[in-house]
């Protein structure tokens, strides 16, 4: 039942994110078309998103497809308790594919479980995001050349972001060294440095975000510090503002680095960044919707010409 | 206590289940899950034994019931170490190991609020990753539990 679904990027092998990268390739040379001429594709925005659902909505019409759903769950019947079960089994009916988002984590998996119609999870919580995580390796991959021999660097939030997370799990089919910049509060979590040291994944961690971890990067994946996930408000005062990037600090990096964030963000990547050609994290949002165009068609199991 | 002593102990029974090796803290959860206060039979339970093995253990004895493989499972989450007597005219005539399954489903409460399967009326599924320390991982939203830390259902 759940063959076709794309509910964690952990599903996903080495060979299938190399098929997506060169599909997403592909529609970024050719976005317009008419694959999805005919079909159905609902998006079923159970906690609102517009980022998201935007990027999705934009990938189908480009394709030529149709689409139906919601932006707002107190639109619909489950704000007057229906399951999700029933939901999913209902829109099963009538689409050929459901792009979900939920505010609870496994909601995507257990979709994919009551319904024959490929699911694509679009967010469950903290949980999984996978097409944040193909969008990230897409423009990785499209900057770099490659997703082999790279240092990338991950700065901010390490314990509580799931798009950092994800995105070293993906990573981990390839040869990248990591290095880890964030304050110990928010640590890279043990069982993520422990996946590294039994597979072998080289990576250094570093309180400081220091002019040599800056110099040796070929990625910097700027993350979100937020005041909320503080237990100790001083600590979060003293922090604040040790993981901000500014220009001036690129002076001496590689030509071929290039800056990600997954956005929104505040202040951790000034303003003066923008104009850098190295900040690359407004091109990285539309890759989005290359990367969302090629995991719409797997689910499908459509074949573009390349 | 001797040997001859804990046989006869056992042989007792003239037909039921003596399930032993249970660690002491969990006797009475096994009781529970057995669903044991509901019998009309009748039941001994001995706690905090001497054992070599668990250094205290907890024991029970059922007359006239055998229960069913997913019965047994119940309580290989809680005590692993447990062994299972089937006493049939005063013979063991099986003893088994409980053996925790690769899946342990509609057993375990996800301890993560924001789980699906705590919203959803719906069974819960965990995946074994460790046996030994019997560690489980819900296959919804991928948290782990482990040891006193499972809930039961
Ligand atoms: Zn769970």
């Amino acid at each position: 039942m759940e063959k076709n679904s794309i509910v964690s990027i952990n599903d996903i092998s080495k060979e299938e994110i190399l098929e997506l990268l060169k599909t997403a390739a592909y529609f970024e040379e050719h976005p317009n078309q008419k694959i999805l001429d005919g079909k159905v594709i609902a998006t079923l925005f159970f906690e609102p998103s517009t980022r998201t659902r935007l990027s999705f909505e934009t990938a189908v019409n480009r394709l030529g497809g149709r689409i139906i759903g919601f932006s707002d769950p107190a639109a619909t019947s489950t704000s007057k308790g229906e399951t999700l079960k029933d939901t999913i089994i209902m829109v099963g009916n009538y689409a050929d594919v459901i792009i979900m988002r939920h505010y609870l984590e496994g909601a995507a998996k257990y979709a994919s479980e009551v319904t024959d119609t490929p699911i694509i999870n679009a967010g469950d919580g903290a949980h999984q995001h996978p097409s944040q995580t193909m969008l990230d390796l897409y423009s990785i991959y499209k900057t770099q050349g490659s997703l082999d021999n790279l240092t990338v660097t991950m700065v901010g939030d390490l314990k509580y972001g799931r798009t950092v997370h994800s995105l070293l799990m993906a990573l981990s089919h390839f040869n990248v060294k990591f290095q880890f910049v964030a304050c110990d509060e928010l640590r890279m979590p043990e069982e993520f440095r422990t996946f590294c040291d039994r597979n072998g994944i080289q990576y250094t961690e570093h309180r400081e975000f220091s002019a040599e971890v800056i110099n040796s990067s070929d990625i910097l994946y700027m993350t979100r510090v937020q005041r909320e996930r503080f237990t100790d408000l001083m600590e979060y005062e003293r922090v604040k503002d040790l993981y901000n990037l500014h220009n001036a600090m690129l002076a001496d990096s590689k030509p071929n680095l290039r800056i990600l964030h997954p956005l929104p963000r505040v202040n951790e990547i000034d303003q003066d960044v923008d104009d850098n050609p190295k900040a690359y994290y407004f091109q990285q949002a539309k890759n989005g919707l290359y990367a969302r165009q090629a995991m719409i068609c797997k689910v499908l199991g459509i074949k573009v010409n390349q | 206590m001797s040997t001859d002593k804990k046989e006869l102990a056992v042989a007792a029974l003239r037909n039921g289940t003596v399930i032993d090796h249970i660690p002491s803290k969990a006797l009475f959860k096994a009781v529970d899950l057995l669903g044991i206060s509901r019998l009309d039979k009748s039941v001994t339970i001995g706690c905090n034994l001497q054992s070599s093995r668990l250094g205290s253990k907890g024991i029970i004895k059922v007359a006239d019931t055998f229960f069913a493989q997913e019965v047994i499972n119940r309580i290989a989450i809680i005590a692993p170490s447990a062994v299972i007597n089937t006493i049939k005219d005063f013979e063991v005539v099986s003893k088994e190991q409980v053996e925790l399954p690769s899946e342990v489903v509609d057993l375990v409460v996800c301890n993560n609020p924001k789980c699906i399967t705590r919203n959803e009326p719906m069974r819960s599924r965990f995946e074994v990753i460790d046996r030994e320390n019997v560690t489980l991982k819900c296959c919804y939203c991928e948290h782990e539990v482990n040891g006193d830390m499972i809930n039961l259902k």
